[in-house]
């Protein structure tokens, strides 16, 4: 082997730390920014005290005590925050800077890219969990049913990362980066308040049969049936469906550039 | 290649050795980087073939990616990333990348490491683009415009650099701005011209030129009747004369050792002072303005 400072020596790194490498620098990057980490956990905590302090006041009628209704709520609309909002105003940047373009000259595949991204939303949303699951805990929630729970808890979240993530990359693949901005934000606070993401779809009255079958329904009822100890298959499936629909509509929008 | 209309490149043939140093030439919309796009795999070509170190850049992709560098003309990076957190970065999506902290100090950037991206100056911006096409020891590597807008000490140190480059068996292939940058890196110039080939071959044999040069006489009382006519004569066969005006002339034509010679006997028969006299090769500037008739390079 030569000594030269330049002499070639090429090669792709294994796909496991191509993996793990382009996750923690994404989620290094989305913690470190702070609009990102508004979004992220202060006002997911911000709606978690508000809404438990509210809900007392005005006597609201839920099904249980407000804390254990209202704190996996709160969880899947951190899910909701960090898979769609965050990830489509990124990837919108990123296309617009040509970060995409750089580490498309990488010897980094496309499915590598995007199973790092979707691992650097799992590492935020362990981080979000534990703050807003220890704000809840703090105030009283009984947290998730055992281990059972746990379980249910994760596959909720797992799949409600998948639809919404899938339907954040198809935003930031067709828009431009500002207007991506625009809708993410727009979307995120239109599902956040009649989406059935905080509050159960029964407390939409007539209209809790049809947001059961929007995304941010089903993972507020997978994930708030999760906390109880069970698996909300029906619901789970919606997001499943949700994320094939957003998958292929991605595959064939999406714009690298 | 078209974009709409539009043909960008059109049956463009050119052939680059293995560890060398090529440079492609030419005006604004001549083509360059919808060529270079075109054998990093960016685009399809729409005719014809294309083969990088012998594989098609769109179907083998995956082969070629770790094997070829690639230096973006701007951007490229996450605003908030700092210079040598990216490098670090793409470091580790290669294999045996080349050690960050040397590529650092060879490109200046050791004092803007902790920088964040948005907040390093075009210069610092344009040397990580070319950090992060070296870093993965690459056998070929594109580079768009290396050296625009950095400082002249800078710019030597690039030079110095992609000369090592090619010792070291790397094949580059740049486009530039810079006449004086092609003429001095350079073993092969191509220069584009709305899409097409206009010319090719060593800095050396564009400006050949050697044996072509300009004299241009200046003299402070008109000259002799006869004298400019009979200057020509003593040149020999192929020199051309342009009377500029009454007291300055050019010629230009082939030369040698003895042209300065036989131009001062020809002063003291005509009884000719010039107030100045100059004589100049063709350089590669003069070269690529007769080809594309145009001021404008990039």
């Amino acid at each position: 082997m030569s000594t030269s400072t330049f002499a070639p020596a090429p090669g792709a790194a294994p796909v496991t730390r191509q993996l793990l490498t382009q996750a923690s620098m994404e989620a290094r990057l989305m913690l470190r920014n702070g609009e990102q980490l508004l979004l992220a956990v202060v006002i997911p905590v911000i709606v978690l005290i508000g809404a438990v302090r509210g809900a007392e006041k005005v006597g609201l009628d839920l099904d249980g005590r407000p804390i254990d209704v209202l704190t996996p709520g709160v969880l899947a609309l951190a899910v909701m925050s960090t898979a769609f909002t965050s990830l489509a105003i990124a990837t919108g940047f990123e296309r617009r800077y040509g970060v995409l373009k750089r580490l498309g000259t990488a010897p980094l595949s496309r499915a590598t890219l995007l199973g790092g991204k979707v691992l650097a939303l799992l590492l935020v949303e362990v981080f979000q969990f534990l703050v807003i699951g220890g704000v809840g805990l703090a105030l009283g929630w009984s947290g998730p049913d055992g281990v059972g729970g746990v379980l249910a808890l994760l596959l909720a979240a797992l799949c409600g990362t998948a639809a919404f993530a899938s339907l954040g990359m198809l935003l930031a693949g067709s828009l431009r980066a500002e207007a991506t901005l625009a809708a993410a934000n727009l979307v995120y606070l239109l599902l956040l308040a009649g989406g059935a993401v905080i509050l159960p779809a029964t407390m939409y009255g007539g209209l809790g049969d049809v947001v059961r079958w929007l995304p941010s329904g089903a993972l507020g009822e997978a994930v708030r049936a999760a906390c109880e100890g069970t698996v909300a298959a029906r619901d789970l499936l919606v997001l499943v469906v949700w994320t094939g629909l957003g998958s292929v509509l991605t595959a064939r929008t999406f714009k690298w550039e | 290649m078209r974009y709409g209309d539009t043909v960008a490149v059109d049956a463009l043939s050119l052939t680059v050795e293995r560890g060398t140093i090529t440079a492609v030439l030419g005006p604004n919309g001549a083509g360059k980087t919808t060529t270079l796009e075109t054998c990093e795999g960016y685009r399809r070509a729409q005719g014809g073939s294309v083969r990088v170190l012998g594989l098609d850049p769109v179907r083998q992709r995956h082969e070629l990616l770790p094997r070829v560098g690639v230096m973006l003309q701007s951007g490229g990076a996450w605003s908030g990333a700092r210079a040598e957190e990216m490098l670090r970065h793409f470091a580790r999506l290669h294999a045996q990348p080349q050690d960050v902290a040397l590529l650092m100090e060879r490109l200046a950037l050791h004092e803007c490491g902790r920088t964040p991206y948005r907040r390093l100056s075009g210069g610092q911006q344009q040397r990580l683009g070319l950090a992060l096409a070296l870093i993965g020891r690459p056998e070929l590597v594109f580079v768009d415009e290396p050296t625009a807008g950095m400082d002249p000490q800078i710019r030597r140190a690039v030079w110095e650099l992609l000369e090592e480059l090619r010792t070291d068996g790397v094949t580059v292939v740049l486009t530039t701005h810079y006449l004086e940058e092609a003429e001095r890196l350079a073993d092969r110039v191509h220069i584009l011209d709305r899409g097409r080939l206009v010319a090719s071959g060593t800095p050396l044999e564009l400006t050949r030129g050697g044996t072509v040069a300009t004299i241009r006489i200046v003299v402070t009382q008109p000259f002799p009747d006869g004298a400019p006519e009979a200057l020509v004569r003593e040149l020999g066969d192929g020199t051309e004369l342009t009377v500029l005006d009454p007291l300055s002339l050019q010629l230009s034509g082939p030369a040698d050792s003895t042209t300065l010679a036989t131009v001062a006997a020809w002063c003291a028969t005509h009884d000719v002072l010039p107030e100045s006299l100059s004589l100049g090769q063709r350089n590669l500037e003069d070269v690529f303005l007769e080809l594309t008739g145009r001021e404008e390079f990039a």
